[in-house]
């Protein structure tokens, strides 16, 4: 399976490869991992007549801690990411566990996080791990540099907010504060396979043990990865209980919207997605130092 | 397009089109029939080569053009003088392989693996090799093997 022929472009810079894309509009793909893109092309369910590699742009290429933001660039790899330094910091807990579980060790050695968020597979990682953390990205487009949340950035299965001629340049998580843990949770059959299901959970807790933020995602249970916002209603304002706790399980099989496949019915799925919210919150609060 | 490609120290000039794999390119523009192509869609790890030195990628899943202007190391580029690599010493060693098929993805894999954790856990070998599928399942062997290797390299650091 060889791809549809294409015309390759090695961008030098931002500025040259967002010329590129202006020029050429939806006749162009970004190119920086690659490992989906890739695939999809081989497949021939992608067809772009030209990809503008941006694996060259050194200015992609950083992890910044500034002030509020964890910020990392178009070209930075899962690998990066499981390898950063700070990665064994509890605060940091929801990124290191996924870090951790991306495809398989050799592809998060050339997949990016931004290119996962921008391809935003349903059943893909970052995006349900964006949504928990309340990621922001950073978009270039013809007005200028715009920032959006991770809410708004995923559209649809396969779709983001980046239009024809924009690029996606970087992410950012804001940084945690220390009682901030979280978990990521992914069923899959082998190492490599879609998730049959998973769950990204990010707990804060105030001084008093009460759950002060909460953020909660699925992945593989349905179009587009989604927060429980029910479930994240629940537990906001609270002293996470074992009620609680099964009744955020309970939210968030009931938003779950899986398909039936190899991997499950939608039934399975759907009560998966619920014991990995409540195995993740359970996880994120025992990181913390509290049993529930 | 032109692409001027480093393999096992060798410069490649070739003329590829933009969509060659790199795995073909390796195989039928350089002759390098070691990197094999098992699956062909980025899920055994069969073709798995190292890219400058500290990245393993599988080369069914990046383009000839990506490599162009770096170094890139098969399975033909370990052995040093008809000296075999800790690594495939220690496969011979350990019967790491049976068919063979799944054995240069494996080494390639591990010598990444070996970059980055010199002295790796049993535990942390399998999940790194999690990405290499063997078919004939010699998975214990091949775990002893890069252990082994693990420790040759302790011995004798100076080794590549």
């Amino acid at each position: 399976m060889i791809p549809a022929a294409f015309d390759y472009l090695r961008a030098s810079s931002t500025d040259d490869a967002f010329a590129h894309l202006q020029r050429l509009g939806a006749d162009a793909r970004v190119l920086a991992g690659g490992q989906s893109l890739i695939p999809a092309m081989r497949f021939r369910l992608a067809r772009p007549a030209v990809l503008v590699d941006i694996n060259a742009v050194d200015e992609l290429n950083y992890i910044r801690m500034d002030g509020p933001a964890l910020t990392m660039g178009a070209i930075v790899r899962d690998s990066d990411v499981e390898r950063a330094p700070w990665i064994g910091e509890r605060g940091w807990s929801l990124i290191h566990d996924v870090s951790r579980v991306v495809a398989d060790p050799v592809v998060r050695q050339m997949g990016t996080v931004v290119g996962s968020l921008c391809h935003n597979d349903p059943s893909g990682d970052w995006p349900a791990v964006a949504l928990a953390a309340r990621a922001e990205l950073v978009v270039r487009g013809k007005t200028g540099t715009r920032t959006v949340t991770i809410d708004q950035f995923l559209v649809d299965s396969f779709t983001t907010v980046v239009e024809e001629g924009e690029m996606a340049l970087a992410v950012r998580f804001p940084v945690p504060d220390d009682r901030t843990a979280g978990s990521y949770q992914k069923v899959e059959r082998k190492v490599g396979d879609y998730a049959t299901a998973a769950v990204a959970v990010q707990v804060s807790l105030d001084v008093e043990g009460a759950v002060r933020e909460v953020g909660i995602a699925l992945s593989a249970a349905g179009p587009c990865a989604v927060r429980v916002t029910e479930a994240e209603a629940l537990l906001k304002g609270q002293k996470p209980t074992a009620d609680l706790i099964r009744a955020a399980a309970e939210a968030a099989s009931k938003k779950s919207d899986p398909q039936a496949d190899l991997r499950g019915s939608i039934d399975y799925k759907k009560n998966l997605a619920g014991v990995l919210v409540s195995r993740g919150l359970r996880h994120a609060l025992a990181r913390l130092g509290v049993q529930s | 397009m032109k692409v001027s490609i480093k393999v096992n120290g060798v410069e490649y000039e070739k003329d590829v089109e933009p969509r060659t794999l790199l795995a073909y390119f390796l195989r039928e523009d350089c002759g390098l029939t070691g990197t094999h192509v098992g699956c062909d869609t980025s899920s055994c790890g069969c073709c798995v080569v190292v890219m400058d030195g500290e990245r393993a990628v599988k080369a069914c899943t990046m383009f000839a053009a990506q490599a162009d202007g770096h170094e890139i190391l098969t399975v033909e580029g370990l052995a040093q003088g008809g000296a075999l690599h800790p690594l495939q010493q220690a496969f011979w060693d350990q019967h790491g392989l049976q068919c063979g098929y799944c054995t240069p993805g494996m080494l390639m894999t591990s010598y990444v693996l070996l970059k980055h954790k010199p002295n790796p856990t049993e535990a942390e070998i399998r999940e790194e090799l999690s990405g290499n599928l063997c078919r004939c399942t010699g998975y214990n062997n091949i775990v002893k093997a890069v252990r082994q290797a693990a420790e040759a390299q302790q011995a004798a650091p100076a080794t590549k």
